[in-house]
């Protein structure tokens, strides 16, 4: 016999307008599920006292020490009874999605049908980090409900100092500006390094995220601590049926101003087809019989704006990988700071190249496992050590890409300047003769 | 019964590593088909995406809003939309909108028609204000200053026609956090928890739930010490130098940092995760003190719609919420959109002098 619904007249007041209400959705659970009636009256006392009520605790499942968020009332009588006994306990199970957040109907509502039979029935697609979060269980029920889960090929997402479930965007799947197979990377990295997500031992948290060009849907530089970007090194290609096609919609006075004075680095011209010069990093693209919109790729900095822009006429180069940022992370405790650049460029193509990005994943990660203080992100370890040190601890090359300008105060101790020109000098030979 | 009695306790079931699961079974086939092979986009209309491959093929998305935090009666009722309009196969975006795949464009209008008529709005494409980014709030957090998916409900029903009609000279995206820790993450415009007074501390159960070291570690301006109250042993604010972050206050509840009154809500404006044209930016602070109103919070909405309207007018196509402000200019920007300008936009953390005008470029 379910509960009565209880009196909630200010969340009501958030079931009228045309947004989706998630308060109609609670209600309507909560008709089946008296857990889902308490956790009303929860939610509506928070509404009237601008208060939250619930505290934290210790839950897992059999084999693992992170997955399950606990989630335990504060709300309770003078004896210390729960005032809302069924949502005494509401934890949450937070589940690595498949990477890109593909699902065919057939597994979603497997997924509903688990959530129903063992906890509220209320599923979030998906949390800040990617999770899908199943939201409120009673600890006797976690091991059934998880194991369920498991069998249907789904597997606990990250909590606390571990390793963090992580996120692609569309990419491949559906965009034509991916540069590499991020839902491949994704998978390739986070799950050969599930123990460091199921049994949190690091420091604090770290997160990857994987875009695929450098629009960066998933926020990664921002957002992660390891972001891995896609890009392109040769020239920008081109599809002049499209160019055109563009050229022809919006004429001569878009292309100025939404293309040509926005590229960040002018690198883009536009030149009657006669005055161009056939030069090797040149993309150049037909705009009518006439006129050519000519880009320096050697000017360029892979922004993306005038891809994003004259849509299919411009298309990333075939020389294509990514870019590695390390340090992103919110507010605590320094500030909230971005990615900076690690590795200018690498190849994401072959087999071998996958397991050059999986070796320097896992040596970041043994890194901050061993050097990082308590409660510190990896772009806080930066900052304290300096990026050099953190650089030669993993054997990376330091670039003139990883900088916005050189220093601009003399504070440092150069003895050590002639060996470190020399091998810049020796470098640059190398790869030229690769080249 | 007796057998029941002495029968071994069940082994536990050891969980299977499987982690993220495989997406290429579970996508549509089309996109399988030409995984890595597309050539171009097209945006017909609100909420619709037509991709093309290089093969020739083209699969169309339909975009719609979700309020996130679904029951299984919600999802059940996308999967049959998706069986009976689509062709089986959903993926979510990093905002919660749900996008339902097709390999014949004749099924688009219908699918639209579905969507709209069970209440789920199509749009949330190109020049949108896109589904707000949020975090868990009083449904679930532990630590939460306000509101998450009501704010956001509340918000979208106040900006749904700039969600379905994608008239904005770029996207916005937005987000909402219920603390300073910002789960929500950067945005155009940001909507945070801003606690106005220094925790008020239980000092009867800091010894019991507290690892002290830690929460005095915690502090970002070395505010906290251990301290003996009452003869118990207790942690102490220097009230001078908090700066009213809340980083105590996980680590140790007692140290109470919400405040029905006190704690406010803030706006932040310009971030962008893009590195389309200048480099990823992070959101900076415009408007604070607004009250933590629930169940609407009419004067955040007053405010966002103010910024967005001003932006909506003033911008030119391609410039995002920074890029705006950036040709304009902060004084400017602080005109239009009438918000007062106060000595708390100034910052004093580190590295703040960066922020400053070092120069002789003045805006009359």
């Amino acid at each position: 016999m379910a509960k009565e619904l209880p009196e909630t007249p200010l969340l009501d007041q958030l079931e009228s307008g045309p947004w989706p209400s998630f308060v109609s959705g609670l209600k309507r659970l909560a008709k089946d599920n008296d857990m889902m009636a308490d956790v009303l009256a929860h939610l509506e006392t928070s509404y009237r006292t601008k208060k939250g009520y619930w505290k934290g605790g210790t839950v897992s499942v059999y084999g693992y020490g992170g997955g399950v968020i606990p989630r335990f009332t504060e709300l309770k009588d003078e004896n210390g009874k729960p005032l809302y006994p069924d949502a005494a306990e509401f934890h949450t199970f937070r589940v690595q999605p498949p990477a890109g957040m593909h699902y065919d109907t057939k597994t979603l509502r497997k997924l509903c049908d688990i959530w129903e039979k063992h906890g509220s029935g209320l599923i979030a697609f998906h949390g800040q980090s990617g999770d899908i979060m199943f939201q409120g269980i009673r600890t006797e029920k976690v091991q059934e409900a998880f194991d369920e889960l498991n069998e249907a090929g789904f597997d606990l997402g990250g909590a606390g100092p571990a390793l963090r479930t992580s996120m692609s965007c569309v990419g491949a799947a559906r965009c034509e500006l991916s540069c590499y197979d991020e839902q491949r990377a994704l998978r390739e990295v986070i799950n050969s390094n599930l123990d460091d997500m199921h049994r949190p031992a690091l420091p604090y948290k770290f997160k990857f995220k994987f875009s695929g060009c450098p629009n960066d849907c998933v926020n990664s530089i921002q957002r992660s601590d390891f972001a891995t970007i896609g890009t392109w090194r040769d020239n920008i290609q081109v599809q002049n049926e499209y160019s055109r096609a563009y050229f022809k919609e919006h004429g001569m006075t878009d292309l100025v101003n939404d293309v040509v004075a926005r590229c960040p680095t002018k690198a883009i011209r536009v030149m009657k087809k006669d005055e161009v010069k056939m030069e090797p990093q040149l993309s150049i693209a037909e705009l009518d019989d006439e006129l050519r919109l000519v880009i320096d790729n050697r000017d360029c900095v892979r922004c993306t704006h005038c891809l994003n822009v004259i849509r299919g006429g411009l298309l990333p180069g075939k020389e294509r990988g990514v870019t590695i940022l390390v340090g992103g992370k919110g507010v605590l405790k320094i500030g909230a700071t971005m990615g900076t650049v690690i590795v200018p460029f690498m190849r994401l193509e072959t087999d071998e190249d996958f397991e050059k990005l999986k070796e320097l994943a896992r040596n970041v990660l043994d890194f901050f496992a061993e050097n990082a203080l308590e409660h510190e992100r990896i772009g806080e370890t930066v900052d304290r050590i300096g990026l050099v040190n953190f650089l030669e601890a993993l054997g990376l090359d330091v670039d003139p890409n990883m900088i916005n300008e050189p220093r601009s105060n003399p504070y440092v101790r150069t003895d050590g300047w002639d060996q470190e020109a020399a091998k810049w000098i020796e470098r640059r030979q190398r790869e030229k003769q690769a080249a | 019964m007796a057998q029941m009695a002495t029968a071994e306790p069940k082994k536990p079931r050891t969980p299977i590593e499987s982690g993220a699961p495989d997406p290429m079974p579970l996508m549509h086939p089309l996109m399988r088909k030409n995984y890595g092979q597309w050539i171009y986009h097209d945006h017909p209309r609100p909420g619709v995406l037509m991709h093309r491959a290089k093969s020739g093929d083209e699969i169309w998305t339909v975009k719609a809003g979700t309020q996130r935090q679904m029951d299984v009666y919600t999802i059940r009722k996308l999967c049959d939309i998706a069986d009976r309009y689509a062709d089986g196969y959903v993926r979510f975006t990093a905002r919660s909108n749900i996008e339902f795949m097709v390999a014949d464009p004749a099924k688009v209008e219908p699918l639209i028609q579905a969507l709209t008529e069970a209440g789920f709005p199509v749009g949330g494409t190109a020049n949108s204000v896109s589904m707000i980014a949020h975090t868990q709030g009083w449904l679930h957090c532990d630590i939460p200053g306000t509101d998450a998916s009501g704010v956001v409900k509340a918000l979208m029903d106040e900006l749904y026609d700039e969600f379905v009609k994608c008239e904005m000279p770029n996207r916005v995206k937005l987000s909402t956090s219920c603390c300073e820790i910002n789960c929500g993450g950067q945005a155009d415009i940001a909507i945070i928890v801003q606690h106005t007074k220094p925790p008020k501390i239980n000092h009867d159960l800091v010894a019991n739930v507290c690892e002290r070291p830690a929460v005095v570690a915690r502090c970002p301006v070395a505010a906290i010490r251990p301290a003996l109250v009452n003869g118990k042993p207790s942690l102490e604010v220097d009230e001078k130098k908090c700066i009213c972050c809340g980083a105590c206050y996980p680590p140790c509840p007692p140290m109470q940092i919400n405040d029905p009154e006190h704690s406010k809500l803030a706006i932040w404006v310009g971030g962008k995760n893009s590195n389309a044209r200048g480099k990823p930016t992070f959101h900076k602070l415009v408007a604070s003190g607004l009250p933590n109103n629930p169940p609407r919070w009419p004067e955040v909405a007053a405010v966002v719609k103010k910024i967005l309207a001003v932006y909506k007018a003033d911008a030119r196509p391609w410039e995002r919420m920074v890029d705006w402000i950036e040709r304009i200019g902060w004084p400017r920007f602080f005109e239009k959109t009438g918000l007062p300008f106060t000595k708390y936009h100034i910052d004093d953390w580190r590295g703040a002098r960066r922020t400053l005008n070092a120069s002789a470029h003045i805006r009359f």
